[in-house]
């Protein structure tokens, strides 16, 4: 089940992606990965801590890698939500790397699912997002995500502090365009 | 403890009469079962043909040839001509009744009677409760495995009544309001036109890589696989069943039982058995995987893939 | 539509608001609920007791004690469902969950087995019964032997009924009636389906579980069809572009010798959507409208549950009900009437 792809092309979510996602991804472009893996590692220690019912919740998928991987961005993030040693890391498209499950799709529509706002049934119902491995530990993961009160991405915001706080603008320009999803 | 028991549960698809009669007449004069169910369990729009007609000259014959006639109740009970057939078939005191649902419940609670197949008895409470409301004899759903048989066979001696499991023929799977046969013709159940005549074994379900999956049968869904557990009635014979049923199709009924009534007296073998099934026509492969808490469409122990 | 004996034009004078019973798969969607105007949620905890033991989702009896508090403080009830099959020899774990349910003091226990039924009745007999849509009551009979027997104070209806039917077994049953009003539309009748159990070996009446996503597998072909399937067998597959669905049994594609083309052999994806029958329930005997969806996301509860609420204040006050935001969250965008409306559905 490892290293199963999943792409689509031309689905019908690809146009409903604004302008910024695309320009961070165009601006994280240049970026080496080694200047992003640090800051990944701590965001998903304190997440981890502050959040451990998220990890409660996930069972046996504990121990199932996750790739996430969002189309405008150029490089794909795999998660292991293991309470003793979560990772979260950045991968490039090219490197083949193996995962339990896989989700992916336009940043919108998993920025919104993130954030708590949006139903990902109905995402994927209409192919909006996609899941490849396991099933259920994606299915898993996205039950156990909305039972988080409030939004984690709050948290990153508040983790990152003072260096994220133009982060923090972005962050509500984008929700202002999520009603439009 | 009595002789284990061979029986012939309802008959769920919808012949013609004449065929269903001649059926039955045959079971009655040639098969060595030792009870027969009647009564038509799964639509009501069928029993003017047979049961209003027919069901009493039948079990006649049957009570002649010294079998026990029990009448089946309908599974699925949601319009008033359903209420008042299983009201009827409830309240005549010739046969004794098995109950398919709540509502015969509410009929033969406090009067002897069975439960059926399509009423779910999953633990000793359960079967506690209704022995102490007068079931006598419960034929267990298809899909419970091995393990919770033992237990409800442990409790049923205690409680004195009979436990019996399919072992013979497509299972039900599911019920609904909705009659299939009459969606797949483009129909509604009310101008089915007695569609499902044409089927006398249930109508294919393919998926669409063409895999044989499901079988419809009216408002019922059955197995694709027939259930054969020729290999499990020694170890069902130990926890204490005290009858196996043989759910009817369209092949030859009475060399089936008599297969089976053989390997329960031990006069063959259960790769005689599997072996008789095949050379009758039975849709291979067949499928146990109920009792071994596997996917019901499997067969355990005798190695294949679909 | 009145069948009702002295059916009254004005129905907010002669009938009580109907109580809005709304899932909660977490305690983050029970506080959305409850948010939302629930006037009850629904819950099971997390094991097989209960029919959507999915993974990720519902209570530990901690989670669920320290739930209901925020239920009760904003007046909204609490039930639990205890409405999978007790099954031997492990029918203990069954008894437990009664058990949990009364020393939290739930409103109601929802149950669907005569075993599970019987155990509540007689250890905790001041503990209020709801009898399971899985206890598959669709006639006066049989809710009448549930009454009678273990003192069921609700039915939940199967989605199988007209309301015309409806209406005449509420003239016949000595309870209260739920109906279903919105959400995923169940083809086959509740507490008797062993589809799952034949794909996969685990069981919807056993286990809670309803084609599980541990045995799902998406794969894709070099056209871009999309092939769903559910432990060996293929459910259905969808052409590039087509919007795809969860693999579900009953509400897969399949072919047969009757048709040329692989079709919907049970029900097309769709959900049940009641919001312009509402009155007609009512006025049925109807008195909680129940909304499907356990599995379902906090915000999908949120804007459900807040449509539903203002569609039945509006009614109570005699308003049109206006539910069209509703059509997205619906299954595949499309939604029905099931069998409510007409018996042709049948």
């Amino acid at each position: 089940m490892l290293k199963q792809s999943n792409t689509y092309t031309n689905h019908p979510a690809a146009e409903k992606t604004t302008r910024v996602p695309k320009l961070i991804g165009i601006a994280l472009a240049p970026v080496p990965l080694v200047l992003i893996q640090p800051v990944l590692a701590r965001l998903v220690r304190d997440i981890a801590t502050r959040r451990s019912e998220l990890f409660e919740r996930l069972g046996p998928h504990t121990k199932t890698f996750f790739m996430i991987d969002v189309d405008e961005l150029p490089f794909v993030l795999r998660l292991l939500p293991d309470p003793k040693g979560p990772k979260l890391t950045a991968h490039r498209r090219r490197e083949n790397i193996e995962f339990g499950a896989s989700i992916s799709g336009p940043f919108m529509t998993l920025f919104t699912i993130i954030d708590g706002n949006s139903d990902s049934d109905a995402m994927f119902f209409s192919r909006d997002i996609r899941i490849g491995g396991n099933t259920e530990a994606a299915v898993c993961l996205r039950n156990a995500m909305d039972d988080l009160e409030g939004s984690i991405i709050d948290d990153v915001l508040d983790i990152g502090g003072v260096a994220f706080a133009p982060l923090r603008l972005v962050m509500a320009h984008l929700r202002s365009k999520e009603n439009t999803i | 403890m009595a002789a284990t028991q061979l029986t012939m549960g309802p008959l769920i698809f919808h012949w013609p009469a004449e065929k269903k009669r001649d059926f039955w007449f045959r079971i009655a004069d040639e098969a060595p079962v030792d009870v027969a169910y009647l009564g038509e369990t799964i639509c009501s729009k069928r029993t003017p043909f047979f049961d209003d007609r027919h069901l009493h000259e039948v079990a006649q014959r049957l009570k002649r040839a010294g079998k026990k006639v029990v009448w089946s109740t309908l599974s699925q009970v949601t319009i008033k001509r359903d209420r008042k057939i299983v009201g009827d078939t409830c309240t005549q005191k010739e046969y004794e009744v098995e109950a398919n649902d709540a509502s015969a419940l509410w009929h033969v609670s406090g009067t002897p009677h069975r439960i059926g197949q399509a009423l779910n008895v999953y633990n000793e409470q359960a079967m506690s409760f209704l022995a102490a409301k007068g079931a006598t004899h419960f034929c267990l759903a298809a899909e419970l495995p091995a393990q919770s048989i033992e237990a409800l066979c442990i409790k049923a001696n205690e409680l004195g009544v009979t436990i019996e499991v399919q072992v013979f023929g497509r299972v039900s799977l599911a019920l609904s309001a909705r009659c299939y046969h009459a969606r797949a013709h483009k129909r509604t159940k009310d101008s089915c036109l007695f569609v499902c005549e044409n089927d006398p074994d249930g109508m294919d379900l393919n998926t669409r890589s063409k895999i044989p999956f499901l079988s419809i049968n009216g408002i019922q869904t059955l197995s694709h696989r027939y259930i054969n557990l020729s290999a499990e009635m020694e170890a069902l014979k130990e926890m204490g069943v005290g009858a196996f049923r043989l759910s009817p199709h369209s092949s030859d009924m009475v060399a089936i039982a008599k297969i089976y009534r053989a390997l329960l007296d031990n006069k063959t073998s259960c790769d005689e058995v599997d072996h008789s099934l095949e050379e009758l026509g039975i849709p291979q492969p067949m499928a146990n995987g109920f009792f071994h808490r596997q996917p019901g469409f499997e067969m355990v122990g005798k190695g294949e893939a679909i | 539509m009145s069948a009702q004996k002295s059916a009254p034009h004005e129905l907010d004078k002669a009938f009580a608001a109907p109580e809005l019973v709304c899932p909660a798969g977490t305690p983050a969607a029970l506080r959305a609920a409850v948010d939302a105007g629930a006037d009850a949620v629904y819950c099971g905890l997390t094991n097989a007791t209960n029919a959507r033991n999915f993974p990720g989702l519902n209570f530990s009896v901690q989670a669920l004690e320290a739930s209901i508090p925020y239920a009760r403080e904003r007046g909204t009830k609490v039930l639990l469902a205890v409405n999978s099959f007790a099954t031997a020899p492990g029918s203990a774990m069954w008894r437990e969950a009664v058990d949990i349910g009364a020393r939290l003091k739930v409103d109601a226990i929802i149950v669907a087995d005569i075993g599970v039924a019987q155990y509540a009745s007689e250890t905790h007999p001041d503990l209020r019964l709801h009898l399971s849509v899985q206890a598959g009551a669709s006639s006066p009979e049989a809710i009448r032997f549930y009454c009678q027997e273990f003192g069921v104070k609700r039915v939940v209806l199967p989605r199988i009924l007209t309301v015309p039917e409806i209406s005449a077994i509420h003239r016949e049953i000595p309870c209260e009636i739920e109906a279903f009003v919105f959400g995923n539309i169940g083809m086959m009748s509740e507490g008797r389906c062993s589809l799952t159990n034949y794909v996969t070996g685990l069981s919807t009446n056993m286990d809670g579980i309803c084609s599980p996503a541990s045995e799902v597998k998406y794969a894709e072909d070099e056209k871009g069809n999309l092939s769903a399937k559910l432990g060996n067998y293929e459910i259905d597959c969808f052409e590039k572009g087509e919007s795809a669905g969860y693999p579900t049994i009953c509400k897969g594609r399949y072919l047969t010798p009757a048709r040329k083309e692989a079709y919907y052999a049970f029900e097309e994806p769709i959900s049940l959507n009641l919001s312009s029958l509402l009155p007609e329930l009512i006025k049925a005997g109807v008195t909680a409208f129940k909304i499907e969806g356990r599995q379902r996301s906090r915000s999908y509860v949120k804007s459900v549950v807040s449509a539903y609420r203002a569609a039945v204040d509006n009614i109570m006050e005699g308003n049109e009900p206006d539910l069209s935001t509703l059509i997205s969250l619906t299954e595949g965008g499309k939604q029905t009437q099931g069998a409510f409306k007409s018996k042709k559905w049948r």
